[in-house]
């Protein structure tokens, strides 16, 4: 089966978590252990080393944007540098939707960067290839909350 | 009661904090006051308080009791709460809580809703976390919103439908029509989740494979489409129109084409235009060429498409960017196997990828050089993958250390170059070689007759320079036992001898046996040693002496050698020369070192050991095995099985030859096994032309009236001494005792005590037992 992404998480250099989708069941218990050992392998990797890594039974595909870990766990068949680019159009995304963005964009618009993932990939695939339609998506549904609420 | 503080004044509030407990403490004063929001039932800040719970939750804290909170929201009529009731419901529910099912209803009402974002919300909640339930129930709705004009919702369907499909095979059906046209759209976002769609089922279902072939030439039509069009701003990646969607139609072709050579036929071209027009400056076009290469690779391609693949991976290995060459390796790992030839023009760039500073690329690339070995190119490979060995992460040295040895094995240019390669192993990762690999060695040592004074010469030396590597100091160990005499008297050809005394060598070996360093087992290695070389030095009374010492030892594996070897000494003295000989050259057998288990590329390499006995064999060999762990330990000596009826009985019969004059005449025979009808006699006799051994014949008579078929008879002495058992006459114990099935061992000096195994099928079911067969007559044993 080829799963795009089974999960995706941003966290800082510190270690702490920014965002976390998962596109498969598993309990808060086990996602927050897959999380914390996740996150504690990839911080320990050298500058020099790949975007790719074997963890148990995934593949981790990962880069860094300035102070954040953008990391996707993938199947095993699934092809990496694909994978890498689907988590530079999300970057780009957020780069355009907050302009310039930052990881303080991040932390104070935590739902808002949910929305974007949401408009993009669904349940761990692509939905939408073309920036615009995906902005615009968002645009729209802004819109629309603005209208709705006080 | 003031109005609950909003969501981003609590983030830079609860940023302030300054150590773990001020942030608890600001926690769980927000938590108290959003619990009692939640109690009064408050509607209008119910969204925000949700907001901040999700915040909260991700800074690691519970939050469970929101979830119904969510619920709620989702039922709400504004779309700002719909958004966060979602958005919650995906964070804090899953599957495994019943609490999720009430979400059913609200999804089925959101996904016919008016606004095509709150139906765009639904989709993506069901598409993202839907429990085969809710897909069960729901399966219906996504099925109509497949079949809409509108794309934003289409496009969503069709991913929505993936997730059904996973959750619950069986609804594949009922989606099969609204495929029909779905690759006719313009939209990119439809056509690409529509090809994610056709994959799926493709996967799942070969019947949707067969069915989808005919799309191939539309697939086609659309890549071609894709790169011949011009600059296309909205879906533009560096110069490349919409990646994502090619290498999504590659993949679909991919599998449209495996296995099918007219499918494969038709996408040949594109296959070849792609592969030779893609940019390959930037990652993206990589990724596609990427895509492309994989394709290729599992259709059935021409020969000079598999060329076109194999050089763009091995243009690969050279781009400077390492994730592009972790790729290559990855996929020529998955190749060599296919098309070897071309893999090995790359064979120097790869190689060259050992000294990568990269983890993941290191290990791929030592995968690969073992895979590309020959016996052309074994010198040369073998320097590379020695030196990578001694520079290596820990984590590698034991499957290096597994695969040089492989390879020497089948390759070794020479015997001389084999040994030296082994020692040089043992020497610089000694203590990464796997247990198993010491009798192999071992075996492989006693079968270099011409290199025994080398040999032993060169692991002496190394023993004097380090005694830590545990494998190392046993084969030494083992060696000097064997041949110390060829060490003292200075014998070496191949290099300058050295000179060393008896005493020098017995200084070592005690060395070992008193060293903190050497594991219960080298210390058994290193008494035995001692002990052999009583019969190849003069210096008896000293040895006699270390082995009376350790007669004593805690260590009851030593003390039981100890006084064994005493009693050699003092009661079977004559016995001792014949006994502790120079051991003869070992035959290797399926049960010799399971050089099986040494596996590279994933994949199980053809075993160095003959594999080509008849598949009966192994079968009793392991239970041999087993049985022979039921007495304690696994010793070098290996147990011999030869079951090929066509080997002359004395086959074995050298390794047997070990003892001194024992007479066996005229023994009684004995009824070793009488149970539910199965009767087991031995006969003894002495063995001709070498008496020490004892012939024992069983004859098995079955006195049931059904005959018992699959029949196996399978026999173990203790360890220190040996035991082989020849082929039997026939599988089936015919009923009534109409026939007897006959069988032969040969046993040196059987105890009072065996064990025996009897394993055969009786009217239909199988059975098993384990017998102990004690009553030997005195004769046989002394």
């Amino acid at each position: 089966m080829f799963i795009s992404s089974q999960f995706m998480l941003l966290f800082s250099r510190q270690g702490k978590l920014r965002l976390q989708k998962w596109y498969v069941p598993l309990s808060d218990k086990e996602r927050k252990k897959i999380s914390r050992d996740l996150v504690q392998t990839i911080l320990a990797r050298k500058p020099k080393m790949c975007s790719f890594l074997e963890w148990r039974d995934l593949k981790i595909v990962y880069k860094r944007y300035a102070s954040l870990y953008f990391c996707c766990a993938v199947e095993d068949q699934d092809n990496e540098l694909i994978t890498l680019e689907i988590i530079h159009r999300y970057v780009e995304l957020l780069d355009k939707y907050f302009g310039s963005v930052c990881e303080l964009d991040i932390i104070f618009n935590f739902e808002k960067a949910y929305f974007i993932l949401d408009e993009f990939l669904l349940g761990g695939e692509a939905q939408e290839t073309s920036k615009k339609n995906v902005l615009k998506a968002i645009e729209q549904a802004d819109l629309l909350q603005e209208v709705c609420s006080d | 009661m003031p109005a609950p503080i909003r969501l981003r004044e609590l983030i830079r509030t609860i940023r302030t904090a300054r150590t773990q407990a001020e942030e608890r403490e600001m926690i769980q004063k927000e938590c108290a006051a959003i619990r009692s929001s939640f109690r009064e039932e408050d509607n209008t800040y119910r969204c925000r308080n949700v907001a901040k719970l999700l915040y909260m939750h991700m800074l690691g804290y519970p939050a469970h009791f929101g979830q119904l909170e969510c619920l709620k929201l989702i039922a709400s009529q504004k779309f700002t709460d719909k958004r966060i009731g979602y958005l919650g419901a995906m964070l804090l529910l899953d599957e495994r809580q019943d609490v999720h099912l009430l979400m059913t209803n609200c999804i089925k009402n959101d996904l016919n809703h008016s606004t095509q974002y709150v139906q765009g919300l639904a989709l993506c909640t069901l598409g993202c976390m839907g429990s085969s339930e809710m897909c069960r129930d729901l399966a219906g709705e996504v099925e109509k919103l497949l079949k809409t004009s509108n794309s934003y919702l289409r496009k969503k369907a069709a991913l929505c439908a993936v997730h059904v499909i996973r959750k619950v095979p069986e609804l594949m059906e009922m989606f099969l029509p609204a495929t029909k046209n779905l690759l006719s759209e313009k939209n990119h976002g439809v056509l690409h989740t529509s090809v994610v769609l056709l994959t799926e089922m493709c996967e799942r279902s070969p019947d949707m494979l067969a069915h989808f072939r005919k799309l191939v030439p539309q697939l086609v039509r659309i890549l071609k489409n894709l790169i011949m069009s011009g600059y296309s701003p909205e879906h533009d990646v560096s110069g490349i129109s919409d990646p994502f969607l090619q290498v999504r139609i590659l993949r679909l072709l991919r599998i449209l084409g495996k296995s099918d050579d007219d499918s494969s036929e038709a996408m040949n071209d594109i296959l070849a235009q792609v592969a030779t027009n893609t940019e390959t400056s930037k990652n993206v076009g990589n990724a596609i060429l990427y895509e492309t290469v994989l394709t290729i690779m599992d259709i059935k391609s021409e020969s000079g498409l598999r060329v076109l693949a194999i050089n763009i991976l091995g243009r690969f290995l050279l781009n400077n960017d390492k994730n592009i060459r972790y790729v290559a390796l990855t996929s020529l790992l998955k190749t060599v196997q296919t098309d070897h030839n071309a893999v090995q023009r790359h064979r120097s760039t790869i190689v060259d990828c050992l000294k990568d500073l990269d983890v993941s690329i290191k290990r791929r690339a030592m995968e690969l050089s073992f895979a590309l070995v020959n016996g052309n190119n074994i010198r040369g490979m073998m320097k590379e993958l020695l030196y990578f060995l001694d520079s290596c992460d820990p984590e590698f040295k034991a499957d290096c250390a597994s695969g040089v040895f492989l390879a020497a094995e089948k390759y070794a240019p020479s015997k001389r170059w084999h040994i030296d390669t082994i020692m040089r192993v043992l020497t610089t990762a000694g203590s990464y070689v796997r247990d198993d690999s010491v009798p192999n060695l071992i075996q492989l040592i006693t079968n270099s007759v011409e290199m025994h004074a080398y040999t032993v010469q060169r692991l002496y030396k190394a023993l004097l320079d380090d005694i830590s590597q545990q494998p190392l100091v046993q084969v030494a160990s083992w060696c000097i036992g064997e041949y110390g005499d060829l060490l003292v008297s200075g014998q070496c050809e191949e290099e300058e001898p050295i000179q060393v005394t008896e005493d020098e060598v017995l200084d070592v070996l005690e060395g070992l046996l008193v060293s903190n360093l050497s594991t219960p087992v080298t210390r058994g290695y290193a008494l035995t040693a001692i002990m052999k070389l009583s019969t190849r030095f003069s210096s008896v009374n000293r040895i006699k002496k270390v082995v009376s010492i350790y007669g004593s030892s805690i260590d009851v594996e030593l003390q039981q050698r100890a006084v064994e070897y005493n009693a050699l000494f003092k009661k079977y003295d004559h016995m001792r020369p014949a006994l502790l000989e120079r051991m003869p050259i070992m035959e290797k057998t399926a049960t010799n070192g399971p050089t099986e288990i040494v596996q590279t590329n994933g994949e199980t390499e053809p075993s160095a050991v003959e594999p080509k006995h008849p598949p009966p064999v192994t079968q009793p060999a392991n239970q041999a095995n087993d049985l022979l762990d039921l007495l304690g330990g696994n010793d070098v000596v290996p147990v011999i099985q030869t079951t090929m009826p066509t080997k002359p009985a004395s086959a074995g019969g050298e390794l047997l030859d070990l003892l001194g004059d024992l007479s066996l005449s005229g023994i009684p025979p004995m009824t070793a096994y009488n149970k539910n009808g199965l009767k087991i006699d031995f006969t003894f006799e002495r063995a001709n032309p070498n008496p020490n051994i004892a012939v024992i014949t069983i004859h098995a008579s079955n006195s049931t009236e059904a005959e018992m078929t699959d029949f196996v008879f399978q026999a173990a002495v203790p360890k220190t001494f040996q035991l082989q058992l020849l082929s039997p006459s026939s599988n089936v114990v015919p009923a009534l005792n109409q026939g007897t099935v006959t069988q032969v061992i040969r046993v040196l000096n059987p105890q009072k005590v065996s064990l025996s195994m009897l394993t055969y099928t009786h009217k239909g079911s199988p059975v098993q037992d384990l017998a102990e067969v004690n009553n030997f007559p005195p004769q046989s044993w002394q």
